[in-house]
């Protein structure tokens, strides 16, 4: 960031706060740049996942392999007609994809894309982003209330308890890796993680294989986190199979849109914080190895986790709504706190 | 305190809902997520079939039968020509017997595939249904190459076949087998023994036998509920005698008898079993006999009437006919399996939760073609 805002002063702006401005602005025209494009992309690889899991070859007309299909596919969108029920609330049926999208994409301010490639690298950065990725939960509330619609209703109410409940394992497991690093800085929890087993390095360095308790939180988030990012087996709140869409039924065109947009881009925040927290960041699983810059493993390791969120979703039916609080509360939040307590004293007597 | 009002909500599950199979519309009253209180209601698809069957000659029926159950029209066909055979009194060839043995398992497996890939859509598995769309293609490749058709047929006639079988359908048809049998352990693997999917159905719209009998249910839902009956072995028809297979009934292995995992896989064993009987039928075939010898030239019923049941796969599909002596039939009546299974879903279906409702509806394996007529 301060990279940026010394660019814009350089051409020639000289009042502090216009520079700081303008570099927020490109900075935020660059990242939703970026949730656009990785949306296109991840889309795309999802119908080939899908469709390579389900012995089929998914799109295949549009372009060489389908490549454009998901162009194709919003464009369609964008054209469509934008329907808002007769007897909808107006301005929270309006609203609530916006405000749902803002709470991924705020996530992407302390979200580093690379060593030196973070917006706002926060010495809270983790804390804010659990802090702001909350968010999410009152778009879909008001999402789903809004439409007043009884489906769309249940989806928001399911929803809220889901992601509610859903932070705090997630939470706890992050946790982990701040404990390791002694930091919440993203940076200091990446360059915690390039020395570590023997001090060799490579992926010998990275938190998930550091100690026990260190991978079976890396699990806990990976599960946590396929259920804060609401995608299957956790996806109740648009069960489509149980509530047509949940409370997304009613919308149509670009604002359906906005909704799936920012899941991907939750799908996205998931993955980095794994790579970031768990899987050594930017660092080369290679010990030694400087060549390839660090941004390009980073967005591998992430990629391979969103692939793992994708392979799920086409191989589990969902969990039934009670089950899914079972989960949270009986296995997943008291391995969490346990978790913490071995990481500690793992800490303290083992090294 | 001040009393906190509360009402039950009630809601429209259907017509248009993507897990209703169809246009069946459930109204169910709920409790937040339980449901309390379940409604069917019926009719969406209703096209007349019982009144279009007085007012066409007998054989002119069979395409209105073909399109009443659409996923098992070749049991359909089985079940009315028969049922008409027996009032004629005709004697059929051994050839076609055989062959329609052969049909009527082939459309059971196609049948069961879809309601194992659809049921595994209802608790959120998407990849099974593909699966299984796999394996029922190349049965309708086998129909298709027979007849043309690929959905509703027209090939079981009164008294015969519209075709023969063309040259090269056994051999395609042992290639089936050989390819098919190994993938029911593939569909194991992937759901029937998944955690989460024996987590959503196990135990869950428990349907006790006594209920299963006072209700009429018939098919994979009663054997399921453990009662041991099929009419294939109870009540032999057709040739059904001559092989050596076995009646799947519901066990407590994963869940309880009776429960939605029961139901489920009373289905995929009874692939196995149709299977065995496609085998054996295609080993003992005849070689020659002409399949439109015994076709009657003129079907006219002495005064009287009749019922004739057969087991489709989803269980007694029953025919009433009435004649007056005259080409056409003055009433026909058919027993639908899946309206008396569908009569239960208040029963096992109230009191969980809307997403096991979903599974409840998804085990009962309804069609709603033959629901409506």
């Amino acid at each position: 960031m301060q990279g940026l805002i010394e660019l814009v002063q350089n051409l020639g702006v000289t009042a502090d706060w216009l520079a700081a401005t303008l570099a927020v602005i490109v900075y935020a025209v660059l990242v939703f740049l970026f949730l656009a494009l990785f949306a296109l992309f991840a889309v795309y690889l999802e119908r080939k996942v899908s469709g390579h899991i389900q012995d089929r070859l998914g799109p295949m007309r549009v372009g060489w392999h389908g490549i454009l299909q998901t162009i194709a596919d919003t464009v369609k969108l964008l054209t469509k007609e934008d329907i808002i029920p007769e007897n909808a609330d107006r301005p929270l049926f309006i609203l609530a994809p916006f405000v749902l999208f803002l709470g991924t994409y705020l996530v992407y301010a302390a979200l580093p894309f690379g060593p030196n490639a973070t917006a706002s690298n926060l010495n809270i950065g983790l804390f804010y982003i659990i802090a702001v990725s909350s968010l999410v939960v009152i778009g879909t509330i008001m999402a789903g209330y809004s439409s007043n619609n009884k489906w769309s209703l249940y989806g928001g109410m399911r929803s809220a308890a889901q992601i509610v409940s859903y932070e705090i394992p997630v939470g706890l497991s992050l946790l982990v890796g701040v404990m390791m690093a002694s930091s919440l800085n993203m940076s200091a929890i990446v360059i915690n993680q390039t020395t570590g087993i023997g001090g060799i390095g490579g992926f010998l360095g990275w938190n998930f294989i550091q100690n026990p308790f260190a991978f079976i939180a890396f699990v806990v988030y990976l599960v946590a986190g396929t259920a804060e990012a609401n995608r299957t087996p956790f996806d109740l709140p648009e069960s489509e199979s149980e509530l047509v869409a949940g409370a997304y039924t009613e919308y149509s065109g670009m604002r359906w849109a906005f909704f799936f947009l920012a899941e991907y881009a939750n799908m996205w925040i998931v993955a980095v914080l794994a790579t970031v927290v768990f899987l050594g960041g930017w660092n080369s699983p290679i010990p030694g190895e400087t060549f390839v810059p660090g941004w390009i493993w980073l967005f591998l390791k992430a990629l391979g986790v969103v692939f793992i969120q994708m392979w799920a979703r086409w191989t589990f039916p969902r969990l039934r709504v009670d089950q899914l609080m079972v989960t949270c509360w009986k296995y997943l939040t008291p391995i969490a706190f346990f978790n913490i307590l071995g990481v500690g004293f793992w800490m303290i007597f083992i090294g | 305190m001040p009393d906190i009002r509360t009402e039950e909500m009630v809601i429209n599950m259907g017509p248009q809902h993507p897990s209703t199979h169809g246009v069946l519309r459930l109204k169910l009253r709920t409790d937040g997520e339980i449901v309390t209180h379940i409604d069917p209601v019926l009719g969406y698809l209703h096209r007349c079939f019982e009144k279009h069957a007085e007012n066409l000659e007998y054989p002119q029926v069979v395409p209105f039968v073909d399109r009443c159950d659409y996923l098992a029209s070749m049991n359909n066909d089985h079940g009315y020509a028969m049922a008409v055979e027996k009032f004629l009194g005709i004697e059929l060839p051994e050839r076609v017997e055989y062959i329609r043995v052969i049909f009527a398992e082939l459309q059971r497996i196609a049948s069961h595939l879809v309601a194992l890939g659809t049921f595994g859509l209802d608790v959120g598995a998407f990849t099974p249904f593909l699966y299984c769309f796999r394996e029922r293609e190349m049965i309708l490749d086998l129909f298709e190459m027979t007849c043309g058709a690929r959905l509703l047929y027209n090939y079981i006639w009164v008294g015969g076949l519209s075709h023969d079988i063309p040259e090269g359908f056994v051999e395609k048809a042992y290639e089936f087998l050989d390819h098919f049998e190994p993938k029911i352990k593939e569909y194991n693997d992937l759901l029937s023994y998944n955690k989460i999917f024996i987590e959503r159905t196990a135990d869950v719209g428990t349907l006790p036998a006594d209920v299963a009998i006072s209700y009429g249910a018939t098919g994979p839902v009663l054997r399921a509920s453990g009662v041991d009956w099929d009419l294939r072995r109870d009540e032999p028809y057709s040739i059904y005698d001559r092989f050596d297979w076995d009646v799947v009934v519901g066990n407590d292995d994963v869940g309880s008898v009776g429960d939605c995992w029961n139901r489920y896989y009373v289905r995929v064993a009874e692939m196995e079993e149709s299977a065995k009987i496609v085998r054996q039928a295609l080993d003992q075939l005849p070689v020659d006999g002409d399949v439109k010898e015994a076709i009657p030239r003129k079907i006219r019923p002495d005064k009287g009437d009749l019922y004739f049941r057969s087991e489709n796969p989803r269980g007694e599909l029953g025919f009433y006919l009435v004649s007056d002596g005259s080409p056409k039939p003055m009433r026909v009546k058919m027993r639908s399996p899946a309206l008396a299974n569908l009569g239960v879903i208040d029963e096992i279906g109230s009191g969980w939760l809307i997403a096991d409702v979903v599974a409840i509806l998804g085990s009962l394996d309804i069609v709603l073609g033959e629901i409506d007529r």
